[in-house]
């Protein structure tokens, strides 16, 4: 087949100039080679193309089918109940209604409190000071550990009795907070972890696109005699906005699906205290077998994540580019 | 025929370049963050202002390593040394019990074997995928194939959560609960890796390709002697994401397993903590050590492929 491409891409060329004289031959030729390239084309996407279809297309329809039924894994088959799952659902005081107030909370001061505390490590880390390579190095580690370890590592630290929590709230002369037992701060506990595991991805993120900030608009700047904190306020974070508005997109979709530290660091617990939405799909599905309360709540978190997607997708078109 | 070298103009390559350590303080170029442009208006920083900015160094330098380094000493301590009030910061010796204490009380040599295998077979299988559509998608004529490009990287948008429950089903269907296929094969579809390379794939040079396939290659040949070779970078940056996400991967193993010597390491991680609980943390830290120790190796050996990856998708814009 390959020796015979030039052959049949030469003739293309002057086929205007001898149209109609010899065209079956020549366009039999194309069909059959154009029939090749397809069915390589789809050989070739065949096993990405099944794998994303069979498991992620597929279930995402079939999880919405479940949505209206209920189900045990034990029954034979699922049994369509209609709307039942989505009325319980969304009664005041539900779980979902409880998971998505601790979603809502969860995912606002931990892409708030990542954004503010990765712009200042970003400039900090931009002044160019000596060992700032290293404190880089070590900002990014978290973000490439399993989320299980940093669970599991910051259950130690929160450990009242003989972990780093008892030390520092030492040296402001308290008691350290049961972080991970009492309802009041799991999920504190968990936003913690979390916030430390993403902080020196967005600061590195930060800092590099400080770096690339246009040197001349700062120098018109100063020459107009913008000073420091007005720099920051009138320069800087317009400038950056394009990567903060990445930096939340991103943010909300990573942190509204964290599931591994919660896991390990409380267990959506204890009662529902910490119990974010895919916390309550696994505890429902996995532990509870309430199927289609847990495909209810899983189509609730698809919607909401995808008007995110949405949102991000209509605004990326009005940003405003500055460079 | 023309060859011009391919210049292997990685997307990613030109950012990782810049995490690169900067000569400190030789005055001449200014830094361009804003805050530090105060500095154009003297020659130097003054002296409370730079011990300020060092305290801050230190104090962001200890956020993040003060954890980690707990992490490792604890992993070592001595047991009474752990249970102890003020803190034990420096280990009196170092107390190997604590490996062996974890890997007799779980079977983490299963765990580990668990993990390398999935890990391994599962980023292979995701990057030759990817690869194979990527190059489908650059270089294969075929109308309307944008189309089913937007097909496959819209999955992006599904989260993993809303596919746990039917993939399970799926899974326990074809009878593959608690093996390594079951495992394995419901993450080797790839949008993300596939997106990486074909993006890579569309910037080398057609020339090069034109050249090949008139010297007689057909696409195999074409695909492994000139786009894979140019697009090595690439292919390693997206192997080293794919493979650390396997690694840390938690709750797709922890609902198709159901036996300890089918787990991998994140989970066997979270059952050695409900076993040993608050009352061994030297083998529970110790634990820890053995599932992050390797990511931490893999990213101290290429941090600034690895950063570069990670963040080009932000500043690209």
């Amino acid at each position: 087949m390959a020796v015979l491409l030039p052959a049949v891409r030469r003739p293309r060329a002057t086929t205007r100039a001898t149209a109609g004289k010899v065209p079956r031959r020549r366009s039999a030729q194309r069909t059959r080679r154009t029939l090749r390239e397809g069915l390589l084309f789809w050989a070739l996407i065949a096993p990405n193309l099944t794998a994303i279809v069979v498991f992620g297309y597929y279930p995402t329809l079939y999880n919405f089918v479940l949505s209206f039924t209920e189900w045990d894994f034990v029954q034979p088959a699922p049994v369509l109940v209609g709307l039942e799952n989505y009325l319980e659902l969304f009664q005041p005081g539900s779980m979902l209604m409880e998971a998505l107030s601790n979603t809502a909370l969860f995912v606002l001061v931990a892409v708030v409190g990542t954004l503010v505390g990765g712009l200042a490590i970003g400039m900090l880390l931009a002044q160019r000071l000596p060992f700032t390579g290293l404190v880089r190095t070590m900002a990014f580690a978290p973000h490439m550990l399993p989320g299980a370890a940093i669970g599991v590592l910051w259950l130690f630290m929160f450990d009242p009795n003989y972990g780093l929590s008892r030390w520092l709230f030492g040296l402001l002369g308290m008691d350290s907070p049961h972080w991970t037992t009492t309802s009041d701060f799991s999920l504190w506990a968990i936003i913690i972890a979390y916030a430390w595991q993403r902080l020196g991805f967005v600061a590195i993120i930060y800092y590099t696109a400080i770096l690339d900030l246009p040197k001349d608009v700062y120098e018109a700047a100063a020459l107009d005699g913008a000073r420091g904190w007005q720099l920051f306020r009138y320069l800087t974070v317009p400038l950056l906005s394009p990567v903060t508005f990445f930096l939340v997109v991103t943010g909300i979709i990573a942190a509204a699906q964290t599931f591994d530290i919660i896991a390990t660091l409380t267990g959506g617990g204890p009662g529902t205290s910490s119990t974010t939405l895919p916390w309550m799909i696994y505890d429902q599905a996995f532990v509870d077998f309430n199927i289609g309360t847990s495909a209810a709540t899983a189509t609730v978190m698809f919607v909401l994540l995808l008007i995110v997607t949405l949102v991000q997708t209509r605004l990326a078109n009005k940003q405003v580019h500055y460079s | 025929m023309t060859l011009t070298t391919p210049r292997p103009a990685t997307p990613a390559a030109p950012r990782a370049d810049r995490p690169a350590p900067t000569s400190p303080g030789t005055g001449a170029p200014r830094s361009r963050s804003g805050r530090s442009r105060r500095r154009s208006t003297g020659p130097r920083r003054p002296l409370p202002a730079t011990i300020a900015l060092y305290v801050l160094v230190a104090f962001t330098f200890a956020v993040f390593a003060v954890p980690v380094y707990w992490l490792f000493s604890s992993a070592v301590k001595p047991e009474q040394e752990i249970y102890t009030f003020p803190l034990t910061w420096v280990p009196s010796e170092l107390a190997w019990s604590n490996f062996t204490d974890a890997w007799t009380s779980a079977p983490f040599g299963a765990f580990l074997k668990n993990s390398v295998i999935t890990t391994a077979v599962g980023t292979a299988l995701e990057i030759g995928v990817a690869i194979l559509s990527a190059y489908a998608f650059a270089f294969v004529k075929f109308r309307g194939k944008m189309l089913v490009f937007a097909v496959m990287v819209g999955s992006l948008m599904l989260p993993g959560h809303i596919t746990l429950l039917v993939n399970y089903i799926t899974v326990s269907n074809l009878g593959w609960l608690n093996t390594y296929q079951g495992l394995i094969l419901p993450g080797i579809g790839s949008a993300f890796a596939m997106f990486l390379l074909y993006q890579q794939m569309r910037q080398v040079p057609t020339e090069l390709v034109d050249a090949a396939m008139v010297d007689g290659a057909g696409h195999l040949r074409r695909m492994v002697t000139v786009v894979l070779p140019i697009c090595r970078p690439m292919i390693l940056t997206a192997t080293l994401i794919v493979l650390i996400a396997k690694w840390n991967d938690f709750v797709w193993p922890l609902i198709v397993t159901s036996t300890a010597d089918m787990r991998t390491l994140p989970i066997g991680l979270m059952f050695l903590r409900s076993q040993e609980g608050y009352d061994s943390w030297g083998p529970v830290m110790a634990g820890t050590v053995i599932v992050a120790l390797p990511m931490l190796a893999v990213f101290f050996l290429a941090q600034r492929r690895i950063i570069g990856g990670l963040t080009a998708g932000a500043l690209k814009g």
